[in-house]
Parts: C-alpha cells; structure tokens; sequence
C-alpha cells in the first residue's frame, strides 16, 4: 500500500503527510466514474486539510493513478469535483472564491445542505455572497416539509437573476408539485418576477450583439466611406485592403511569437500603427498605379479595381498559403465581464466596440478639423476651384486614397481577432461594406454610422427569431427596398460624385 | 505543382507486368495516377488541406515499398476551393483529362453529392473520407468515414447515459446543407424514439463562414435554463468552428452545463483555438490521435516526419485526426484491392475491395463491409482536453457495421445494404 500511495501522490509531494485515507485515493484510479464519485465524496467529507488540493489536482489532470498514468475524468465526474470543491471553499477568506463557490452549488444545490449554508450565511460579510447564498439556500429548502420555510424560500427566490430559477418557480406553482395554495400563488409571482427580469436581460444581450455587429461593420465599411464616399470610387478591392490589416497583425503576432514571447499579449497594439500603415501603402500603390487614370470612370473604376482584388487575393496565398492563419486573442482579451446576472459581455467584443469608437473619431478629427482633411473635402466638392486656389488635387486623391485603405487596415486588425483571417476573407466584407455605405448616404460620415447600427442591430433581433439565415435574406431585402424608394441613402451630401 | 512530377522522377525501374493492364488506355505505362481532390482554399480548406497531405504521404509509404503491382503511384493534386459545382469540374478533369485510376477526395457532403452523378457518369472510384449522414450508396464510391450509426447516434446516447450528464433536451445546431440537415433529421427521430418530446429539441443552422455566434450561444443558454439538462449536438463545418469555440469560452458556457458534442471537430480544427475554456465538451470519432497502439504511434510519427520533410506551416504542432486516418486506410485499401484484382479497372477493384481487412491506427483490424461500400468501425467519445487533444471517455468494444439507411428514417427498412447495379 505504501508505495502506491507514494506513486499517487507524486503531484503531491508536500502533502506526503496526507491525512485523507490512501485507500481513496487509489479508489479515485478505478474505471468506473461511481467508484471515483464515491471516492470524491468521501474525500470532501473527510475534511481533511489536503482535501482541497487533492481534489484541485484531479480536476487539473494533474493526480497519477497506481502506474504513473495521469487518471481521466468525465463532465460528470468533473461536476461531482467542482460541486465538491465549491463546498469546501465556502469558507475561504476571499470573498472573490466565495462568490464563485456559491456561484457552482447553485447550479447542483439539494436539501442536505441547507444546514451549511445557513451556517455560511450567519458568517459572511460580503453583501454579494450573502446575497446569492440566501438565493442558493432559498433552493435548498424549496422543497422542506415546513409550509412557512417553503413560503419564505420562493418568495426569496422573487430577486433572483438566475434563468434557471424561472423553471424551477414555475414547476412550483403547480397543484401537482406544491400542495400549499398559498406558497404555489407566491411561487407563481416570484416566477412573473424572474419571467420579466430575464426579458430584460434578454434585451440588453440583443442590443450588446448589435452593437458588437454594428461595430465591425462600420470598422470595416469606414474605409470605404471614405474612398467611395468621399472620393467617388468604386473599390472593388475594399476587402482586400481589410484582408492585408489582418495578415499586417499576424505578421506583427508572429514577430512576438519569435522575439518577444513574454509581451506576446501586446501584439495588439503594436499591430494597428502596421497594419495602417501597411494598408496605406498598398492604398499608395494602388492609387498611383491604376486607379487615378481612371478618376470619373466609375464602370472602368470597377472592374480594374475587381482585378486588383483578385491579384491581391492570389498574392496572400503564394505568401501566407491559402489555409487560414491562427491568431490568438491576447489574454487581456480572452473571456468576458458579467455586467448583470445572466449577461456576459465577451472582451474581445467590448474592445472592438471601443476601438471603432476610436477609429471613428480619428477619422471625424481628420476630415473635420484638420488641413488634409478640409483639402479632401474641398477637392471632393469642386475639384476644379480647389485647384485654382493651389490645392494640389493629385496628391491630395493619393493621400485620401492611402486614408481609407489605412482605415480599411485597422478594421482588419479587429476582425482578426474574431474572425477567421484567411486570403478571402475580404470577400465576405465587401458586400457589407457597399451595403452600409450605400444605406448611410454616399459621402457622409454620419450615414455610414447610423447605418452599421441599424444594420447590425435589427440582423441581431431578426436573427433571434427567425435564425442567421433568414436574418441575412431580410437584410439585402429591405436593402433593395429602401434603395428603391430613396436611392441617395439616410443621408445625402452634394459633392462631385453626386453631381455627376 | 512540383509534386505532380516528383513521383515521376523516382520511377525508372518498370516491372513487366503486361497482363490485366487497366482499361484506361492513356495512363502511362510506368506510373498509376491518382486523383486528390480536396479544398486547399476556402471555408473547408481548414479540414481539407491535411487530407492532401495524409494521401501524398501515404501514396509515398506505397511507392517507397515498391508501389502497386510493381508500379509507382502518381498523385494528381486538384484545389476545388470549397466550391461545390467546381468539384464537379475537377472530378471530370481528373477522370478524363488526366485519366486517374481512382479519386480520393471530397469533405463535406454536398461536394460528394456535386461529384456523385460524374464517377457514375464515367465509372469512375472515388474514396470518401469522412463521417456522413448515410441515405446514399454509391456504386462508385467507398466510404471510409462513419454512417450515422457510428458516430452521432452512439454520441446522442452516450449524452443521454448517466456518465454522458443523462441529458433530456437537445440543441441540434449545424452549417445550412445536406449533412447537419439529414443527421439532425435522423437524431430527431431517435431522440424522439426515446421518449425526448419536440418542445425539448431546438434546431438551428448557420450559413457556410459564419462567424458571429453571439445570438447562437444567448439562444443555447436560454433554452439550457428552461428546466432540464441540455446538451448541444453540433454539426458545424469548416472554419465557422473556430468562431463558435471562441465564443462559447468567451460566454463562459462550460461542458459541466451544457457539453456540446462535435462531429466535425476533430485535433486539426482546434489548433486554431485556445482550448483551456473547451475542456470537456466533447466529440465523437471512430479515431483520436491520443489513442495508444504502436500502429498509431507508427502512423502519428510518420506524418510529424512528413510535416517536417515538406515544411508545412507549423510543421513543429501538426495533429492527426480521424478523416486523415480514414484517408490513409482507404489508399492502403485501394491498394490492395488493385494487387488483389491485378487491374485498376474500376469494376474488378469494386469486386475486389469487398471483405478486404486493414490494421488501422485505431487498434483494431478494420475490414470493409462485403457488400456496403463501408467500413466496420469501432466509434469513441472523447473529451478536449487543455492541449487540444481528447481524452477518450467512452468507446465501443470493437468495430460495428455500418447502416447507410438509418432505421430512424421512414421508408429504409425496405432499402438493400448494398448499391443498386443499374442494368446494362
């Protein structure tokens, strides 16, 4: 027995004193998830000081069976643990481990606990723990023979945020399940209760979605805003230019892979200076190349532009292979906050609606408050006056070209980070993109705004009801429409391409 | 490119063999061309470009021994793209222009379906790799991937079992085609077979690509909070994988409440993905590259080695999963069926493939149904693990026959287990 005992507890080696009793630990190595389930339980009750950590190490695969092989768990058996685990974490000194052990009996709470949790409650200090452990404990004596204790348990329930307790309160409220009429009439209203706050917390998820959605849209149609906005031609190779932003930030991801493993969770930032600047410089060549002989030719502008694309998109894949590239979300991005009970707000998500904010507002500074900015709008306006006042016109087309590939760059710094980033994926843009433009009104900044938000907000909505799908269909539907009746878009602005 | 002649030019010493030449007259006299006919862009390539990989590295293993019936093979490499009708296209070069002997090939069942009326059109071979929905039998075709009865329907009961969370309600979600439509049309009628009522059961689907599966995800933790344990079967393909895994351990939706069993996600899909929030949702395969046998340990080494040798991209981190195993089983076949048959005629290699037995990477000696174009195959349930790779939870205790037409659909059990030959 001793020297399988030493073999288990190799993971363990400071515990080598180990009070819990090592027939269950070697208990814990057997095939059958009952034996391992009776093994956990009556390591928990032990209450022995090492429990946790043994526990803690099974779930982390890190405990060794009799051979020297790491023991396997399933989802049940990793429920029994953490049930287990959150037991005996209870009483932890942090209110953080508290609340997330209070957090896990929720989800797995019966009546045999309600004279710990009563005792937990008499302790804690937390507002938040105590809170929810009155909630966890309401659970608990749901179903107790007392009539008063029942009562008190559903009408406490009344609070809570917890989707699942819906359930539970509605099963309650029927004569089959609850003999009491009084209890089964304070059952139903604390159900009406929860009913109503889940409808909002529902809500308040659809609009983030939206806003998430509206807010890649609009990173990705802001660039075109801007190109075909402003200046009047039809890029064609919009998404491409998104494509080059993201290849930009794998470029920079793999850089710190390579040189800088330790700060890899910075990428992020030093990515979107390269990618704007790598988008602009192709924005460059492109302008210079092909596209300003082609100024006023919007049906030529289209299929030069077609082809570019497509040259673009072959040129990724003899450089970075056609398969998609992995990008990993930095650690700071990874998971979310819950804002309310019930409502997880993704961080990558919540970055990305930050960071259109910001792009939008660099982009408004530099049209509205800055030199360039009044030359591009003056040479958008009349051209020829522009340039009888010494507006040098051919730069300023290259330069505000090179802006709205740039701005199309940083949009492909945040689509890397929830997207795929493969040589097409522009493609998948590019629609969108003509789409939120053409519905905010050519050559406002404004519209193109007002537009994603529309636009990703009533996708999100529809989605919830009638599936991606059909979302997508009813989208370009009531494009079509709207483009029917009011072909100028939400908002219109004279300027040279309007006028001609 | 290259590689199409890099076959070529090992091949000088030619056998003799004059007789049951095959009836394709233009294959050249020294090489047999095979076709391989995966995506290697587009949505699928993420699934696809590994199977490219596997087959040249296994019509290498075959040609390094002395290749089939003395000859060398000669892969002929095709990018469909991901776009159904031009697999279609490619498969009728393959066949016709470039006179292949057989086509390994295709992932995802409308790209079979495209290609289908064109290997019988032609009397061409394919080898089909991967797991499917069944309602199909080919004459033309050998599956080497799982019918439903060996993958989803011991998965959806593996989900029901005590061990699996004894889940009641089900959310089938899936890509929008024939695939995640049928099987979930299958599962449907199982799981209403056990007694699961339809207000339990939440369909959905995403188109190809999709990558926001915020509204997907809020859909599954309502409906996992009205009452009873849920689970989530999906049936998505391609790289739509990597936004949904995301976005589930960004929601914090962990497999101790809602486990979601995969049927298309296998080591190579998850390489993309940060696994740590993943750990216990589960898939279900008839191979995982963490199952130990030393033709396995043979089998995994011999592709690390590959990726190395033809410096794929992250050559260091390649994984092997269950359409590469099936892909390496049904060239090995094939193989010997043609040595068996002494031709590459289509109908004497269909004769000969019957019965024929391979020992696979997944421990046991597999053999393909005598009569059903499919492969006798064990089924296992594993677990992701924090690496990425699956920690099998639950397996069969040896190969089971395939059943193309699902009992659960209505009108099969009249159907035969074996192709319809069209009269001549």
């Amino acid at each position: 027995m001793r020297h399988i005992f030493v073999t288990i507890l190799v993971a363990l080696s400071s515990f080598a004193h180990a009070a819990v009793d090592t027939r269950l630990l070697t208990q814990l190595a057997a095939e059958d998830s009952d034996e391992k389930i009776i093994a956990i339980q009556k390591i928990a009750q032990s209450a022995e000081p090492d429990a946790k950590s043994i526990l803690q190490s099974l779930a982390d695969g890190n405990l060794n069976d009799p051979d020297g092989q790491p023991i396997t768990i399933n989802n049940r058996v990793r429920r029994e643990i953490d049930g287990a685990l959150a037991v005996l974490k209870l009483f932890d000194p942090s209110a953080v481990v508290r609340l997330n052990s209070v957090k896990e009996i929720s989800t797995n709470v019966d009546a045999s606990m309600a004279p710990m949790l009563r005792k937990a409650i008499a302790q804690e200090s937390d507002v938040k723990v105590k809170a929810l452990l009155v909630e966890v404990y309401a659970l608990a004596t749901l179903k107790d023979p007392d009539k008063d204790i029942r009562l008190a348990a559903v009408t406490a329930l009344a609070t809570s945020a917890d989707p699942n307790n819906k359930s539970v309160l509605f099963e309650m409220s029927k004569p089959e399940n609850e003999a009491e009429t009084a209890v089964r009439m304070a059952a139903f209203r604390s159900y009406l209760q929860v009913k109503q706050r889940q409808t909002v917390v529902e809500n308040v998820g659809r609009v983030f979605s939206g806003l998430s959605l509206a807010s890649i849209l609009l990173l990705a149609a802001m660039g075109l805003a801007i190109t075909y906005g402003v200046m009047g031609v039809i890029n064609m190779a919009h998404g491409e230019l998104l494509m080059i932003g993201a290849y930009a930030t794998f470029g920079v991801q793999s850089i710190f892979r390579t040189f800088f493993p330790a700060q890899l969770d910075w990428y992020v930032p030093v990515a979107i200076p390269v990618a704007f600047l790598a988008a602009a410089a192709v924005g460059v060549v492109l302008e210079r190349t092909v596209i300003r002989w082609l100024y006023g030719r919007p049906l030529e502008t289209l299929l030069a532009t077609w082809g570019l694309s497509l040259i673009l998109i072959q040129a990724a894949r003899l450089i970075f292979g056609a398969q998609n590239v992995e990008l990993a979300n930095p650690s700071w991005m990874t998971g979310g906050v819950e804002v309310m009970p019930g409502i997880v707000l993704p961080l990558n998500r919540i970055f990305i609606i930050g960071f259109s904010l910001f792009v939008l507002t660099l982009v408004w500074v530099l049209m509205n408050k800055t030199r360039l900015g009044m030359f591009v709008r003056a040479v958008t306006q009349n051209r020829g006056m522009a340039g009888c006042v010494g507006v040098p016109t051919a730069r300023i087309d290259t330069v505000a070209f090179a802006l709205g590939a740039g701005i199309a760059g940083l949009g492909g710094v945040a689509l890397s980070q929830i997207a795929n980033v493969g040589p097409d994926m522009g493609q998948g843009y590019i629609v969108d993109s003509f789409m939120v433009v053409v519905l905010g009104g050519v050559g406002q900044l404004a519209g193109a705004v007002w537009a994603a938000l529309g636009l990703g907000v009533a996708t999100k909505f529809i989605e919830a009801g009638a599936g991606a799908v059909v979302a997508k269909i009813l989208v370009l539907v009531f494009i079509i429409i709207f483009i029917q009746k009011r072909p100028q878009g939400l908002f219109a602005l004279k300027g040279r391409f309007v006028e001609s | 490119m290259h590689r199409r002649n890099f076959v070529k030019a090992t091949a000088i010493s030619i056998a003799l063999a004059t007789a049951g030449f095959s009836s394709l007259p233009a294959v050249a006299a020294d090489t047999i061309k095979v076709g391989i006919l995966h995506s290697l862009s587009g949505t699928m390539a993420i699934s696809e470009t590994a199977l490219k990989e596997t087959a040249l590295m296994t019509i290498a293993e075959i040609n390094a021994k002395g290749g089939v019936m003395g000859k060398k093979l000669e892969p002929v490499v095709v990018d469909p793209a991901s776009n159904w009708p031009l697999f279609a296209e490619k498969a009728r070069g393959l066949l016709t222009q470039d006179k292949v002997a057989v086509v390994f090939g295709c992932w995802t069942s409308v790209s079979r379906k495209s290609v289908n009326p064109v290997f019988k059109e032609l009397n061409g071979l394919l080898f089909y790799p991967v797991q499917y929905e069944g309602e199909e039998l080919e004459k033309n075709v050998f599956y080497t991937g799982a019918a439903p009865n060996q993958q989803a329907i011991p998965a959806v009961e593996y989900l029901m079992s005590k061990d699996g969370g004894s889940a009641k309600r089900f959310v089938l979600l899936g890509t929008d085609y024939v695939y995640p439509r049928t099987t979930n049309k299958i599962l449907r009628a199982f799981l209403k077979s056990k007694g699961v009522a339809e207000a339990d059961i939440m369909e959905d689907y995403t188109p190809f690509g999709h990558s926001d599966y915020q509204t997907i995800i809020a859909k599954i933790k309502k409906f996992s909070s009205e009452g009873k344990k849920t689970a989530v079967v999906s049936t998505i393909n391609g790289d739509s994988n990597v936004p949904f895994y995301k976005e589930l351990g960004n929601a914090g939706l962990k497999a101790t409440d809602v486990p979601v069993v995969a049927f298309s996600v296998g080591e190579e899909e998850l390489r993309g993905v940060d696994t740590k929030p993943l750990v216990g949702h589960l898939a279900a395969w008839n191979y995982f590259e963490s199952i130990k046998n030393p033709t396995n340990e043979a089998f995994i080494k011999m592709y690390k080695d590959w990726a190395v040798k033809q410096k794929l991209p992250n050559a260091a981190t390649v994984v092997t999963n269950d359409p590469m195993e099936a892909t390496y089983i049904g060239i090995h076949m094939w193989a010997q069926a043609v040595e068996k048959a002494k031709s590459t005629d289509t109908d004497k290699v269909i004769a000969a493939m019957a019965g024929q037995t391979f020992k696979a990477p997944d421990g046991f000696l597999i053999k393909m149904d005598e009569k059903n174009h499919h492969l006798h195959k064990p089924v296992f349930i594993g677990e992701i693990k924090a690496d990425g790779q699956f920690n099998v939870v639950w397996k069969t205790k040896g190969p089971i026959k395939a059943e193309p037409w699902s009992p659960y659909i209505a009108g099969n059990d009249k159907k035969k287990g074996e192709p319809e030959v069209a009269a001549k």
